[in-house]
C-alpha cells in the first residue's frame, strides 16, 4: 500500500492485518483512499457493462439505450459550445461565456436543470452516509432522516403565511436540519451509550419515519391538506417560503438556488473534516477508536456528533426538495423516494471525500433523470424497464465498491508488471 | 451466548423464584385486558385494572430481585393491559365485536408471521455463523417472482417453490462471495443485493408480464384442510376458523421452527455455526471450516428467506407486483434482533409483529390513520430492545467481521 492517498488529508494509517480489525468501515475506508480515482472509475464503467449486458439479454441494444439516456441527462447541453454572456449576480454587467445559459427553454437545457435537480438531495445523502462514514458509522437511515427534513420543512412552509420571505426559507431549512440532527442523533446516543448498533438502528428509523410519514399526511392525519380530505397530501407551502428558481421557468420545475447551498455543503464537509477539531476527532474515532480514546478524544461525543452532523446533512436535502420544486409533500412521496438509499451508493462511490460524493450525485443525478419516463422514448428502451435498470446499475456499483480490494489487487499487479517500475526498485540492491 | 447464572431447583422453590412471579403477573395484565374483549366483554373496569396492578407490583418485585428483563416486561405489560383495558371500556360494544374477532385475528397473525418467520430463521443462521444479512428484503423479493414465475411456466406449485429458493440462493452465493471471499463490507454487500434484488425482479417483471401484472390461475402452494370443526362444542369451531384451512407453508414453517432450533442447539453442526460466529479463529484452531461454514449458512439463509418471499405471491396472494414485499424483510430482520438470535425468539417476535399487522387491517374501524401509525410498531419495539431498556439483545460476538485465514 504505497500510494500516496487521493484526498489530501488521511494521518497515516496501517491497515489492520489480521482477524478483528477495528471496524469493516475503517478498513474499507483505508483501501478505498489507496484505491486514488482509479477504482470509482473502473466500478462506474464496470456497473454499466453490466447493467448493457442485461440490456442486451433482455433483446434491446445497449449502445442505442445508453444513448438515449444520456441525451436524456441533458448533459449535452456541455457540448454546445459558444461564444455568449452571462449575467453576474447582483450586478447588471454581463460577461463571456461558453455556453448558453440564456436560452433556459431548450430540450438540453432544461433537461440539465432536472438532473442538476436531482443531483442536490443526492449530495446531501451522500454527505449524510459519507461523513458518518468517516466516524466508522455506516449511516443507512439517510432515507428516513430525509424524510423528516421533508416533513419538518412542508410543515414549517405551509404555516406562518406571510413571513418574511428570506426567514421563513431559512426557518424552514434550519428547523428541518435541526430536527433530521435530532433523529439521526437517537441512533448516534446509542451507539454511544449502549452500543447498540447504528446499521440496526437507523434501518428501524428509516421505517418509523416511513410510517410517521405515512401517518401525519395519510388521511386523517395531523399535517394533511385542509381543502380535500380524500386527498393524502400536505398543503402547499407558502410562496414566501419557495426556493427562488435561478435558471429556467419557476412554473416548470427550473433549477432552484438550493443547487449552490449543495455545492457549499460539500465544502462545508470538506472544511469541517478537515480543518476542524471537532473533524479531526470525527477522522480519528473513524480510523480507530481505542486508539482515539487513548488519545484523550471522547468517542462517545464523536459518534453522537457525527451521526447528528450527518441527519441534518440528509434533512436539508429534504427540505431543499421540498421548498425548491415539490412545494408539498405526499404519502405517495415517501412511499416512492429512494433519494436517502441512493445516497449510500453516492457516498461509496465518491470514495466518501467532498469532490467524489459531489460527482458521483451528479452521475446518480443524471442517471434518474435520464431514465424517467418523461425522457425516455419507449421505442428505444421502456421507461419503466430503464428505472430498473438504474436500481441494477446503482447494485452494481455497490457490489463492485463492496470488492475494490479485487480492482486494486488487479490494478497494483498491472503496475508491478511495468518494466521501468520493477527496474527502479531492483536498482538500490 | 447467554449463560444460565446457576442451575434453579425444581418444585415449590422455582415457582417463588422472581422470575416465575414476573412472568405470572404479565399472565395476571393480560387476562386482566382479555376479560374486557370479546367474547366475554365485561364492562368494568375493575378487572383490567386490578390485575394489571398485581402484574406491575410482580415486576417490581422481580426487579428488586434483579430479574431485570422479565421484571420490566411485566411493569410494562401492566401498564399497558390497564391502559388498553381502559381505553377497551371507552370503545362501543359494536366496534370491539367487528373489531376483535379472535379466531380471524390469530389466522391473520398466522398468515402475516409465516413469511416474517421463514427470513428471520434465515437470518438467524447466516448472523450466527458471522455474517449480517441485511439483504433478507432482497432475497424474500427475489423469491416472491421468480417463484411465481417459474410456478405460472411449468404450470406446478412445487417448481415454483423450488425455483423461489434457487433464486434466493443465488443472491446469496453472490453475497457469500462478495463478504466471505473478497471481504467486502457485509452491510454494504446487503444493501446493494437489495437494489439489486429490486432492479432484477422489477426488469423482468416489466419485461415478461408487461403492465398487465401477472395473469389469474397462477397454481398456487395448496392450503391444508383439516377437519376441525367434527370436534365438538364451540372449540371445534373456534379450531377450525384458526387452523382449519391454513397454507402448506404456515405448516411447515412450525417444522422449520422446530427443526432449526434442534439443528442449531442440538446437533454438532449447530455447534460449528455458533462457534464460526462467536470466535472464528478458535473454530479454525479445531478444524472447522470457516468459510465453509459461512456459505452454507449464508445460503440457508437465503433459500429460507426467498421460501418466505414464496408465500407471499404464490401461496399468500397469487400475484407480484414491484417491491411486494415492502420491507417485510427488514421487519424479520427486527423480529431477529428482537427474538435474541434466536429461533422461539424470533417466532415469537414474528408472531407479535404478524398480530400488530393483523390488528392494523382491522384498526381502520376506529381510525385509519392511528391504524397506519400502529404499523411502526415492530420497528419502535425493536429500537426499544436493541436499546437495551427492557433486556438488550446481544448479537453474535463475531458478527459482521470477514475472517482471514492465516
Amino acid at each position: 500500500m504505497s500510494e500516496s492517498p487521493a484526498s489530501a488529508t488521511p494521518p497515516p494509517v496501517t491497515p489492520p492485518s489480521n482477524g478483528g480489525p477495528p471496524s469493516v468501515a475503517a478498513r474499507m475506508a483505508f483501501y478505498q483512499r489507496a484505491g486514488g480515482i482509479v477504482t470509482p472509475i473502473m466500478t462506474a464503467l464496470l456497473a454499466f457493462l453490466v447493467g448493457g449486458v442485461v440490456v442486451a439479454a433482455s433483446g434491446h441494444n445497449p449502445l442505442t439505450t445508453y444513448r438515449e439516456i444520456f441525451n436524456g441527462t441533458g448533459l449535452n447541453w456541455f457540448f454546445q459550445v459558444g461564444s455568449h454572456d452571462i449575467g453576474l449576480p447582483f450586478s447588471d454587467a454581463r460577461v463571456w461565456f461558453p455556453w448558453n445559459v440564456n436560452d433556459a427553454q431548450s430540450e438540453a437545457a432544461f433537461n440539465l436543470q432536472q438532473t442538476l435537480l436531482v443531483a442536490t438531495p443526492l449530495v446531501f445523502t451522500g454527505l449524510a452516509v459519507a461523513f458518518a462514514f468517516r466516524c466508522g458509522m455506516f449511516n443507512i437511515g439517510g432515507q428516513g432522516q430525509y424524510i423528516v427534513g421533508a416533513m419538518v420543512s412542508v410543515w414549517v412552509g405551509s404555516s406562518w403565511v406571510g413571513m418574511n420571505h428570506g426567514l421563513h426559507i431559512v426557518l424552514a431549512v434550519v428547523l428541518a436540519a435541526f430536527a433530521g440532527a435530532l433523529w439521526a442523533g437517537i441512533a448516534g446516543f446509542l451507539k454511544a451509550t449502549v452500543g447498540a448498533h447504528e446499521v440496526i438502528t437507523t434501518i428501524m428509523l428509516n421505517w418509523i419515519a416511513y410510517w410517521i410519514g405515512n401517518y401525519a399526511f395519510g388521511q386523517g392525519g395531523p399535517l394533511q391538506n385542509d381543502f380535500n380530505e380524500s386527498v393524502p397530501v400536505s398543503n402547499d407551502i407558502a410562496e414566501g417560503a419557495k426556493l427562488p428558481v435561478f435558471w429556467g421557468d419557476a412554473l416548470l420545475q427550473g433549477l432552484h438556488v438550493g443547487f449552490f447551498v449543495a455545492i457549499a455543503a460539500l465544502v462545508v464537509y470538506w472544511l469541517t473534516l478537515n480543518r476542524t477539531t471537532l473533524g479531526y476527532e470525527v477522522r480519528a474515532v473513524g480510523f480507530n477508536p481505542e486508539a482515539a480514546r487513548y488519545g484523550g478524544i471522547s468517542v462517545r461525543r464523536s459518534y453522537f456528533l457525527a451521526m447528528a452532523i450527518a441527519g441534518g446533512f440528509a434533512a436539508i436535502g429534504g427540505a431543499l426538495d421540498i421548498l425548491g420544486w415539490q412545494f408539498r409533500l405526499g404519502v405517495i412521496d415517501i412511499q416512492s423516494s429512494q433519494i436517502g438509499f441512493i445516497g449510500i451508493a453516492v457516498a461509496l462511490l465518491g470514495r466518501n471525500t467532498a469532490v467524489g460524493v459531489g460527482l458521483s450525485a451528479l452521475l446518480f443525478g443524471a442517471l434518474l433523470n435520464g431514465t424517467s419516463t418523461r425522457n425516455l422514448d419507449p421505442e428505444v428502451f421502456q421507461p419503466e424497464l430503464a428505472g430498473n435498470l438504474t436500481l441494477m446499475i446503482q447494485a452494481l456499483v455497490l457490489l463492485f465498491v463492496g470488492a475494490d480490494v479485487l480492482i486494486l489487487i488487479f490494478w497494483q499487479r498491472l503496475r508491478r508488471l511495468r518494466p521501468g517500475r520493477s527496474a527502479a526498485r531492483e536498482a538500490p540492491s | 451466548m447467554s449463560i444460565r447464572a446457576e442451575r434453579v431447583p425444581g418444585g415449590w422453590v422455582r415457582i417463588v423464584e422472581p422470575r416465575s412471579i414476573a412472568i405470572g403477573g404479565m399472565v395476571l395484565s393480560l387476562v386482566g385486558f382479555f376479560v374486557v374483549l370479546p367474547p366475554l366483554t365485561l364492562r368494568t373496569w375493575v378487572w383490567p385494572v386490578t390485575l394489571g396492578f398485581f402484574g406491575v407490583a410482580a415486576g417490581i418485585w422481580a426487579v428488586s430481585r434483579g430479574v431485570r428483563r422479565v421484571g420490566w416486561g411485566a411493569v410494562v405489560l401492566g401498564i399497558l393491559g390497564m391502559t388498553l383495558g381502559l381505553l377497551a371500556l371507552e370503545s362501543s360494544v359494536g366496534k370491539l365485536d367487528v373489531v376483535v374477532v379472535w379466531s380471524a385475528l390469530l389466522a391473520s397473525m398466522l398468515r402475516y408471521a409465516t413469511p416474517l418467520t421463514f427470513a428471520a430463521i434465515g437470518g438467524m443462521f447466516s448472523e450466527r455463523s458471522g455474517v449480517v444479512n441485511i439483504a433478507l428484503e432482497g432475497m424474500m423479493l427475489s423469491g416472491a417472482f421468480f417463484g411465481i414465475l417459474a410456478a405460472q411456466k411449468s404450470d406446478s406449485w412445487v417448481f415454483g417453490l423450488l425455483a423461489a429458493m434457487a433464486a434466493g440462493a443465488t443472491l446469496a452465493l453472490i453475497h457469500a462471495f462478495f463478504s466471505i471471499n473478497l471481504r467486502a463490507d457485509q452491510i454494504v454487500i446487503g444493501t446493494a443485493i437489495n437494489f439489486l434484488a429490486l432492479g432484477v425482479t422489477g426488469y423482468f417483471f416489466v419485461d415478461v408480464y408487461g403492465d398487465q401484472g401477472t395473469p389469474e390461475g397462477i397454481p398456487r402452494i395448496p392450503d391444508v384442510n383439516l377437519p376441525l370443526d367434527k370436534i365438538p362444542t364451540g372449540l371445534g369451531e373456534f379450531l377450525d376458523d384458526v387452523f382449519g384451512s391454513l397454507n402448506l407453508m404456515i405448516w411447515l414453517s412450525f417444522v422449520l421452527l422446530v427443526v432449526s432450533y434442534v439443528v442449531m442447539f442440538k446437533t454438532p453442526i449447530g455447534l460449528r455455526i455458533r462457534a464460526v460466529g462467536e470466535h472464528p479463529r478458535a473454530a479454525d484452531t479445531v478444524g472447522i471450516s470457516v468459510y465453509g461454514v459461512r456459505y452454507a449458512s449464508v445460503i440457508v439463509s437465503g433459500i429460507l428467506a426467498a421460501a418466505g418471499g414464496a408465500y407471499l405471491s404464490i401461496g399468500f396472494l397469487g400475484s407480484f407486483n414491484e417491491n411486494m414485499t415492502a420491507g417485510r424483510g427488514f421487519i424479520a430482520l427486527a423480529a431477529l434482533i428482537f427474538g435474541a438470535w434466536r429461533p422461539f425468539g424470533a417466532f415469537s417476535a414474528a408472531l407479535l409483529f404478524g398480530f400488530s399487522s393483523a390488528l392494523a387491517q382491522r384498526l381502520p374501524e376506529y381510525s385509519g390513520s392511528a391504524a397506519t401509525l400502529f404499523q411502526a410498531l415492530p420497528y419502535v419495539l425493536t429500537l426499544i430492545a436493541v436499546a437495551g431498556v427492557i433486556g438488550r439483545s446481544i448479537p453474535p460476538a463475531a458478527i459482521g467481521r470477514p475472517y482471514i485465514k492465516q
